[in-house]
């Protein structure tokens, strides 16, 4: 629906009411993670804890989405209970076009359920329904009793939490649709919070398009270079598991805890070796002929006289590196059993698996023993770590719950901070250098995803520390423009600013097409203003010391000029909300 | 349709391109899963039946029987009843919220928007014989 502003439910869980409100702003915003930071600044308490029944959980769509190719995206913001911080988490599945079609361009949710609920949202419908028996029940089964208990097959959206969310785990996603995300950051905790086990959204409106040629041309101009290009052999063929042996290669591959960049067994879990003897099929969020999820099987004997059961698991090159080498795992059915595990838990595999990682080197080391582990940890152990998944997620012991609130807070309890890969939150896939870690501790969402600093030091040699942060701030500043449409970031490439301009004359935003430069300096700067008006300071974020042993293909990291790229990275990010 | 990844790329040009909505639902061709995510996916299309039971149902002759397979729609003669999805047994027929129905004219645009090759367009030639063949097989 085309329209000069946005059309926002606000959902009260404690008076069990919601209203759909008009909200200004739409040619400031445009939508998705500008339209999150500025619900954020209205109905969020900037001061109060994360799990504050006052705190309110955000969902957005774009202008463009549903009406192109990989517009597909969702944007959640809520505040962190990782550093109780403003927060962004992306995620796909079905959930940005049942939010279109269900005609809603933004969820608020606050207040707290006074017992476990669901809530259900379409375009003629809204109901919050009690659900107390699914409390502490695993995302797989909550997701199939949820299947039946709501209509709309096919166009609806299930987000739904695991029993890591119900016990507030900084580490808890948001499950969509089985197989996507809303991963990083503890947004699966604050649904817990409010004891909202899941949200089904029903994309079950439709809207008269605009009568011109150009609409549908345009569409098939972009479908076309959306499935005929490089990005087609490199998302859709082995997906971005192909970078684990292409890492590896460049001795960029964080591998058991980043005591090592690379690994020379890693062919078990390359992108290839997953094809060929654990790919089931392909997958798509919807709006996506791209296809990106690759969906892999984990079989278990569980009688003798061979009874097995079989689940279907989705694999990426995070997940890979965070159950895989950065775990010494290297047989990809472990692999995807240890994703399988977390997944069940509604863990999010990034952050747990990197945990682990350290827990097991700290197990190692003699620093905490079983009575803290409950069993033995030790790399390549697939087995402990499913269990550990579990312990993890329940929070078993003190340890585990100490652990579950964050790898470096764990290593500060127990000592062992030089060894966290931590950076902002548990590390990415990518050792690559000194501008992807400075890019990942001080990014905004501590997320691969916020610009490419990997690619950066993977193509450059020189250590011209102001080009960096440039490129840094301006592909930033491109990428919220494209999560403000909602875009997929794999379309990056594709959708560059002429064609989006192209995209929104077409359909009617005319005002925000011929403003996007401008459009997206704001939204850079309303981002950055809400998370260091909840108390984001660069001075506390250090790069713990194990960044600065390991070794690329470029050689040992240079300590001055990583220091050096945090410092100009710090001061340009404040400066910028300054000016 | 083994080969399909839930992308609804064919609903959505269906929509588009037919029916100048936009819209996964008033389409000739809908995408759901087959029992969750993880069983893949079913369309639901119209499989050109004859007789058909939604012509049969029609009160007004709205719908009639098409030569080659499938259905034509007179919209000007719907009166939104809603009998030819009752009719239909294959759930084929959508009826939006003001009750116009929306089924599969059997012309092809879906397929070219289809990334795995799922959907095929085949002419057929009409006779007394093959009437009941249909046009466009998924």
């Amino acid at each position: 629906m085309i329209r000069n502003y946005f059309k926002v439910l606000l959902y009260d869980l404690t008076l069990r009411k919601g209203t759909f409100i008009k909200v200004d702003g739409r040619e400031e915003v445009a939508g998705g993670s500008g339209l999150a930071a500025l619900l954020f600044n209205k109905y969020c308490n900037i001061k109060d804890n994360w799990d504050s029944p006052e705190q309110s959980i955000i969902f957005t769509i774009g202008p463009l989405t549903g009406y192109f190719p990989l517009m597909s995206k969702t944007v959640c913001a809520f505040k962190s209970p990782y550093h109780n911080q403003y927060a962004e988490s992306h995620g796909g599945g079905r959930s940005a076009l049942c939010m279109r079609f269900a005609d809603i361009d933004g969820i608020v949710i606050t207040g707290k359920a006074n017992r476990p609920s669901c809530l259900f949202i379409g375009s003629r419908n809204l109901e919050l329904r009690e659900v107390h028996y699914l409390w502490g029940m695993d995302v797989q089964v909550t997701g199939k009793i949820l299947r039946n208990m709501f209509r709309g097959s096919g166009h609806r959206s299930i987000l739904r939490i695991g029993p890591a969310g119900e016990n507030l785990s900084p580490m808890a996603c948001i499950n969509v649709d089985t197989y996507r995300h809303f991963g990083r950051l503890g947004s699966g905790a604050v649904m817990g919070s409010k004891n909202l086990k899941a949200i089904v959204i029903q994309g079950d409106g439709n809207f008269s398009l605009v009568e011109n040629k150009d609409y549908p041309k345009l569409f098939h101009d972009v479908f076309k270079q959306l499935t005929t290009t490089e990005m087609m052999s490199k998302y859709h063929n082995l997906g971005t598991t192909e970078n684990v042996a292409v890492l590896n290669e460049f001795k960029s591959l964080p591998c058991k805890n980043l005591q090592n960049t690379s690994d020379s067994e890693i062919k078990g879990i390359t992108g290839e070796t997953f094809a060929n003897d654990a790919l089931l099929r392909n997958a798509a969020c919807a709006g996506c002929p791209v296809g990106c999820i690759h969906i892999g099987f984990v079989r278990e004997k569980f009688m003798e006289e061979n009874q097995y059961l079989y689940r279907q698991v989705s694999y990426d090159h995070e997940p890979v590196f965070a159950s895989g080498s950065m775990l010494g795992v290297k047989n990809c059915f472990s692999v995807l059993s240890i994703i399988d595990a977390a997944e069940k838990m509604g863990l999010d595999i990034m952050s747990s698996g990197v945990a682990l990682a350290w827990a097991t080197e700290a197990f190692e080391k003699g620093i905490i023993t079983v009575k803290e582990t409950i069993i033995p940890l030790s790399f390549g152990n697939a087995q402990s770590y499913k269990e550990a998944m579990f312990y993890l997620a329940t929070g078993a012991n003190d340890f585990y719950k100490t652990l579950s609130q964050g790898t470096m807070n764990a290593a500060l309890k127990y000592k062992g901070e030089d060894f966290a890969c931590v950076l902002g939150q548990e590390m990415a896939g990518y050792a690559t250098g000194e501008v992807f870690f400075t890019s990942q501790a001080l990014g905004l969402r501590h997320s691969h995803l916020d610009s490419a600093g990997y690619s950066y030091d993977l193509k450059h040699n020189d250590k011209n520390i102001e080009k960096a942060i440039e490129f840094l701030l301006n592909d930033e500043k491109a990428r919220v423009f494209l999560t403000s449409m909602v875009s997929c970031l794999f379309a990056r490439n594709v959708y560059t600013n002429e064609l989006l301009k192209d995209c929104l004359s077409v359909i009617g935003y005319k005002n925000i097409a011929d403003n996007i430069e401008k459009i997206s300096v704001e939204i850079q700067k309303l981002r950055w203003k809400t998370r260091i008006s909840t108390g984001y300071d660069p001075e506390n974020i250090k790069i713990p010391k194990r960044f600065f042993e390991i070794i690329t293909s470029k050689g040992p990291i240079d300590a001055v000029f990583l220091n050096s790229l945090t410092q100009e990275y710090s001061r340009r990010i404040m400066s910028l909300v300054q000016e | 349709m083994e080969r399909c990844i839930g992308c609804h790329s064919c609903s959505l040009a269906c929509a588009r391109l037919v029916h100048r909505k936009l819209s996964w639902d008033t389409a000739g061709i809908r995408i759901a899963s087959s029992g969750g995510l993880s069983t893949g996916f079913e369309a639901k299309n119209c499989l050109a039946c004859n007789p058909a039971p939604c012509v049969l149902a029609c009160p007004t002759g709205a719908y009639s029987q098409r030569k080659g397979g499938g259905v034509i729609v007179r919209k000007s003669l719907c009166i939104l009843c809603g009998e030819c999805a009752k009719a239909c047994p294959v759930d084929a027929i959508y009826l939006d919220p003001s009750g116009e129905p929306f089924v599969c004219i059997h012309c092809g645009r879906c397929v070219n928007f289809c990334p795995h090759n799922c959907l095929e367009m085949k002419e057929i030639v009409a006779s007394d014989n093959n009437e009941n063949l249909t046009e466009n097989q998924k």
